[in-house]
C-alpha cells in the first residue's frame, strides 16, 4: 500500500477545489459546457443515458479498506447504493448529480482517493498486474514504477490535452495479467544481464474501431530513464498524433502510419535531444517511493494449516479453494479472488453493503488490503491459508463467493446500452443470461478456463477483441444484433479474435455461445486443452460450421 | 485583448499585423510564419520590437536560428483542447534557450493558465476579461507539482528529498 | 465534434428533442413553451427537418439549462400518447433494463 503524504494529499485537495469553482462557474452559465465538457471529462465526469457518471480512480488497482469503505458512503450518498468495476481497475457510479459531485470528491479526497484524469484525452490510469506484490515469481513490484508514473502523469502541464486517451500498464511477471500488449504504452518489468531493473517498452496498443497489439520500440530502457523516455513517446505523439479525426488520433494509428521504426527513430531522436534530462531517476528518488509503499509482516505459517485440512470434506469449500485461491510467494499464504459475476447479475457490480464487508474482511484477514483486476473482480492479496475456512463463508454470506473465477461465467462486459450513451446494444443482459445457462459448477469447470468478453459498441471497454470469446454489440434497423469473435487474448501472447460469421440477433446470442462450447467440447484433444488453444489449433472453421449450420 | 503579461493585467503593446497589410513604421508587431519566412530581412530590420505567430502544426526548429532577434512568439491553441503549443512552447524554453516574451493565442482560458504557465508562456492573449481579472487567484491554485518543467518549481519527489536531507541533518 | 446543429438532420416520423439537465443529468423532453420537461408527454413533437432544427437551435441555446440536446424518433400510438421510437430512448424513459443491484 502507497501512503500518500501532505504533497500528494494537498495536490489532491487542490484539484477538488478547483473543480468546485469550475461546476459552479458550469451551474452559472460563466462556462459553457464547450468550455466546460474537457474539464469534466478530466475529473471523470460522463455524461450518460439517464445521468452523469462518475469515474474514480483505483490506482494500480489498489485500494485500503479505509478507501474502499469510503467508495461506499459515495454510492450511498451520491448513488443509488452500488458501484462498477471497470476493465481499467477503476469504479464507476452511475447516477451521480454533477452539483454534487465536488462534495463526492472532497469525501474521497479525505482518504486519498481522485478522479483525476480517469477520462479526458490526457494520460488515464496507469494499470498494473492485480496480484504485484505477492505474485511468486514476479521479478519486482510493478507498483512501485506505477506510482512513480502516476506521479509524473498527473496534472503534466505539456500533455493535458494529448490528441486522445493515452493508457499505460505494467507488469512485472511472464504471465502478463494487465494486458500490456493493448494499452498504449505497455512495460515489461524485467532486468538486464547486470540485474539492473528496466522495462521493456511496447507502444500502440489498443482496441476500439482498429485494434491493434502494441509493438516494441525498445527492448530494455533502464529504470531511471524511464519517466524521459516516456516524455519523449508523448512529446511524439503530442506533436503529430492526428487531431482531424478522432477515429484515427490514438497513439496507435501514428504508430501504424510511420511504421514501428520510424517511430521508434523518433522517439530516439527526441530522446537523445533531451540530454541530461531532470526526469533522470537518481537512487534516492526511487528508493523515496519504494519506502513509501507498505508491506505487511508476514507470520511463519505453515503449508498446509490444520484449518485447510479440516476443511477439505466440504466439497463446496473445497470447490472455491481449487477456483478462487492462487499461490501466494509467501509459504502459508494465499491470493483470493472475489468473483464479483453472481449467476444472474451485471458482472463487476458491487453494494455498498459488499463494499462494506469486503472492507471489513480485509481488515480481518488481508492485512486492509484489497486489489481490483482489469478482469472486473477483486482481490484479497495476502489471506493466511488457515483463514480460507472462515472467510469463504463470510464471503459466501455475502455472495462474493461464486466458484466462476476464469471460466465461463466469469465474463467481462462493459455496461453497454443499459447506461451507455455511445452503446449500440446492451451488454449485461446478454452477460446475465450466459451466467444462466452456464450456471452448474461442474459443467463450468468441465469447460476450463474460457474468457468471453462483451462490448456493446465499438468503442471496446469489454476488450471484446481479445476475448477467448469476443461479442461486439451492433445495431441493424432498429435491433440489437451481435458479431461474436473467437480465438482472441489478452496476456502476453496476446491477438486478436477472429469473426467466425454474421452478426446474430439479441435472442440467439446465448445459444450460439452454447453451440461453440459444444464444439470446444468436442474437438478439444485432451480436456485440459484450453477453449483457445482448440481455437488455435483448428482455425475457426469447424466453430462456424457448427454455429452457422442451421442459420 | 485582454492581455496578462508576467503574472499581471497588461496592455498590448503589440499590434497584429495581417498577412498583406502594410507594416507599421515603428512599434511592436506580430507577423505570421508565413510573413516571417518570407519578408524575413526586412522585418528584422525594421525599428520596433519583432514577434512571429507560429502555427501549432510546425516544429519550431524552422524559428530556432532566429529566436534571439526576436522580442516575442506567439504560439496558438485553436482550441484549447489542442496541445500542441505546450510541446512548442516548452521546447523553444528549455530546449532552444529563448527567453523573449512566450505568448498563448487562440482560446486561451482562465482553466488552463497554470499548464500555460508552468509549460514557458509569460504572456496570456485571454478569450476573456473576466478570466484576466482572476488571474491572479487562478495561477496559485496549485502548490504542489509532480513534474520538472523549465518554470522552475520544486517537483513532490525534490522537495521529499530535500526534507529527509534536512530531517537527517537536524538528527545528526 | 460537430455541434448538434450542424449535424445532419434526418427526420423518418414524428421526433422530438431531448438532452440531459445539466445540473444532475435527468433526461429532459424539449417542450413547447421554450422549456424542459421531464415528461415525454409534454414533448414537443416536429415533423420536417427545419422544424427540427428550430427546436434544436433553441434547445442548445438554453446551455445552462441542459446538456447535449439532440432529435430522437417517437411513435405515437392509436391513443396519440407519444412513446419512445427507439430501444436507447425506451431506455432513457424507463430506465436500465435490468434489475439494480440495490432495488430502487
Amino acid at each position: 500500500m502507497y501512503a500518500y503524504d501532505e504533497l500528494d494529499r494537498t495536490l489532491i485537495n487542490e484539484r477538488v477545489e478547483e473543480f468546485r469553482d469550475q461546476v459552479k462557474r458550469r451551474l452559472s452559465g460563466e462556462l459553457t459546457e464547450d468550455e466546460f465538457k474537457m474539464l469534466r471529462l478530466q475529473n471523470g465526469v460522463y455524461l450518460q443515458l439517464h445521468a452523469y457518471m462518475f469515474r474514480v480512480a483505483i490506482p494500480y488497482g489498489t485500494l485500503s479498506s479505509q478507501q474502499l469503505r469510503r467508495l461506499a458512503h459515495v454510492a450511498r450518498r451520491y448513488d443509488r447504493g452500488y458501484g462498477h468495476f471497470t476493465t481499467r481497475q477503476n469504479i464507476q457510479f452511475n447516477w451521480i448529480k454533477l452539483a454534487e459531485l465536488p462534495d463526492a470528491l472532497a469525501d474521497l479526497a479525505e482518504v486519498g482517493i481522485h478522479a483525476m484524469q480517469t477520462s479526458g484525452n490526457n494520460t488515464r490510469n496507469v494499470t498494473s498486474d492485480q496480484w504485484a506484490g505477492v505474485a511468486p515469481g514476479e521479478i519486482e513490484d510493478p507498483r512501485i514504477w506505477s506510482e512513480l508514473l502516476r506521479q509524473y502523469t498527473t496534472l503534466h502541464p505539456e500533455f493535458s490535452f494529448l490528441p486522445r486517451k493515452f493508457k499505460f500498464a505494467i507488469t512485472a511477471s511472464a504471465h502478463d495479467r494487465a494486458a500490456i500488449k493493448i494499452h498504449d504504452i505497455g512495460l515489461r518489468l524485467h532486468k538486464n544481464a547486470q540485474g539492473e531493473t528496466g522495462f521493456e517498452v511496447l507502444v500502440g496498443g489498443g482496441l476500439g474501431r482498429t485494434p491493434f497489439i502494441a509493438k516494441t520500440i525498445k527492448p530494455f530502457v533502464h529504470g531511471r530513464d524511464l519517466l524521459s523516455y516516456v516524455e519523449a513517446i508523448l512529446r511524439v505523439y503530442n506533436q503529430y498524433g492526428r487531431r482531424d479525426n478522432i477515429y484515427k488520433a490514438r497513439i496507435k494509428i501514428l504508430v501504424h502510419e510511420l511504421g514501428i521504426e520510424k517511430f521508434a527513430a523518433e522517439v530516439e531522436e527526441e530522446w537523445r535531444a533531451m540530454g541530461d534530462s531532470a526526469l533522470t531517476l537518481d537512487d534516492a528518488v526511487i528508493e523515496e517511493v519504494r519506502s513509501r509503499f507498505s508491506y505487511p509482516i508476514y507470520e511463519k505459517l505453515p503449508h498446509m494449516p490444520e484449518e485447510l485440512k479440516k476443511a477439505a470434506h466440504d466439497g463446496v469449500f473445497e470447490r472455491w479453494r481449487r477456483n478462487s485461491v492462487f499461490t501466494h510467494k509467501v509459504q502459508g499464504y494465499a491470493i483470493v479472488t472475489l468473483s464479483l459475476k453472481p449467476v444472474g447479475g451485471p458482472p463487476g457490480d458491487a453494494t455498498a453493503d459488499q463494499m462494506d464487508a469486503v472492507a471489513d474482511l480485509a481488515d480481518k484477514y488481508s492485512f486492509g488490503e484489497i486489489r481490483v483486476g482489469h478482469e472486473q473482480n477483486l482481490a484479497l492479496p495476502h489471506v493466511a491459508k488457515r483463514d480460507l475456512p472462515a472467510l469463504f463463508k463470510a464471503l459466501d454470506r455475502i455472495g462474493l463467493a461464486t466458484p466462476n473465477v476464469n471460466l465461463i461465467s466469469d465474463i467481462i462486459a462493459c455496461p453497454g446500452l443499459d447506461y451507455c450513451s455511445l452503446a449500440n446494444a446492451r451488454s449485461i443482459p446478454i452477460a446475465q443470461e450466459l451466467t444462466r445457462r452456464f450456471a452448474s459448477p461442474e459443467t463450468a469447470e468441465l469447460i476450463g478456463r474460457l474468457h468471453i468478453n462483451i462490448s456493446g459498441c465499438i468503442n471496446a471497454c469489454g476488450h471484446h477483441h481479445v476475448g477467448h470469446i469476443g461479442i461486439l454489440g451492433v445495431e441493424k434497423n432498429g435491433e440489437e444484433f451481435y458479431q461474436i469473435t473467437i480465438g482472441g487474448r489478452a496476456d502476453e501472447n496476446a491477438e486478436l479474435g477472429v469473426l467466425i460469421g454474421p452478426a446474430v440477433p439479441f435472442g440467439e446470442v446465448a445459444d450460439v455461445i452454447e453451440d461453440i462450447v459444444e464444439a470446444y467440447l468436442a474437438l478439444r484433444e485432451r480436456p485440459d486443452e484450453l477453449f483457445v488453444d482448440t481455437v488455435k489449433r483448428l482455425g475457426v472453421e469447424p466453430f462456424r460450421e457448427r454455429v452457422y449450420a442451421t442459420r | 485583448m485582454p492581455l496578462v503579461k508576467n503574472g499581471k493585467i497588461a496592455t498590448d503593446i503589440f499590434v497584429h499585423v495581417p498577412d498583406g497589410a502594410e507594416l507599421p513604421g515603428d512599434g511592436a508587431i506580430l507577423v505570421s510564419a508565413a510573413r516571417f519566412l518570407e519578408d524575413r530581412e526586412a522585418l528584422l530590420r525594421r525599428p520596433g520590437n519583432l514577434g512571429v505567430i507560429w502555427p501549432n502544426n510546425r516544429d519550431v526548429d524552422d524559428l530556432v536560428p532566429w529566436l534571439d532577434r526576436l522580442a516575442a512568439v506567439a504560439l496558438v491553441f485553436p482550441t484549447f483542447r489542442d496541445g500542441r503549443a505546450y510541446s512548442q512552447a516548452r521546447l523553444l524554453r528549455e530546449r532552444h534557450g529563448y527567453e523573449g516574451e512566450l505568448r498563448a493565442t487562440g482560446q486561451v482560458l482562465r482553466d488552463q493558465f497554470v499548464f500555460m504557465l508552468r509549460a514557458g508562456f509569460d504572456t496570456l492573449e485571454a478569450k476573456k476579461q473576466s478570466d484576466v481579472e482572476a488571474f491572479a487567484v487562478t495561477a496559485k491554485r496549485y502548490s504542489v507539482f509532480y513534474q520538472p518543467t523549465g518554470d522552475g518549481r520544486l517537483t513532490a519527489l525534490n522537495r521529499r528529498l530535500q526534507q529527509r536531507h534536512s530531517e537527517s541533518a537536524a538528527s545528526e | 465534434m460537430t455541434s448538434p446543429l450542424e449535424q445532419k438532420i434526418r427526420i423518418t416520423g414524428p421526433s422530438i428533442v431531448t438532452a440531459n439537465r445539466t445540473f444532475d443529468g435527468a433526461v429532459i423532453y424539449r417542450n413547447a413553451s421554450q422549456g424542459w420537461s421531464t415528461e415525454l408527454a409534454e414533448a414537443a413533437i416536429v415533423r420536417t427537418v427545419a422544424e427540427a432544427r428550430a427546436l434544436l437551435a433553441e434547445s442548445v441555446a438554453d446551455d445552462i439549462g441542459a446538456v447535449g440536446a439532440y432529435i430522437a424518433p417517437v411513435d405515437i400510438n392509436d391513443g396519440g400518447a407519444i412513446k419512445p421510437g427507439n430501444l436507447r430512448e425506451l431506455i432513457r424513459l424507463r430506465g436500465v433494463t435490468i434489475e439494480l443491484p440495490v432495488p430502487a
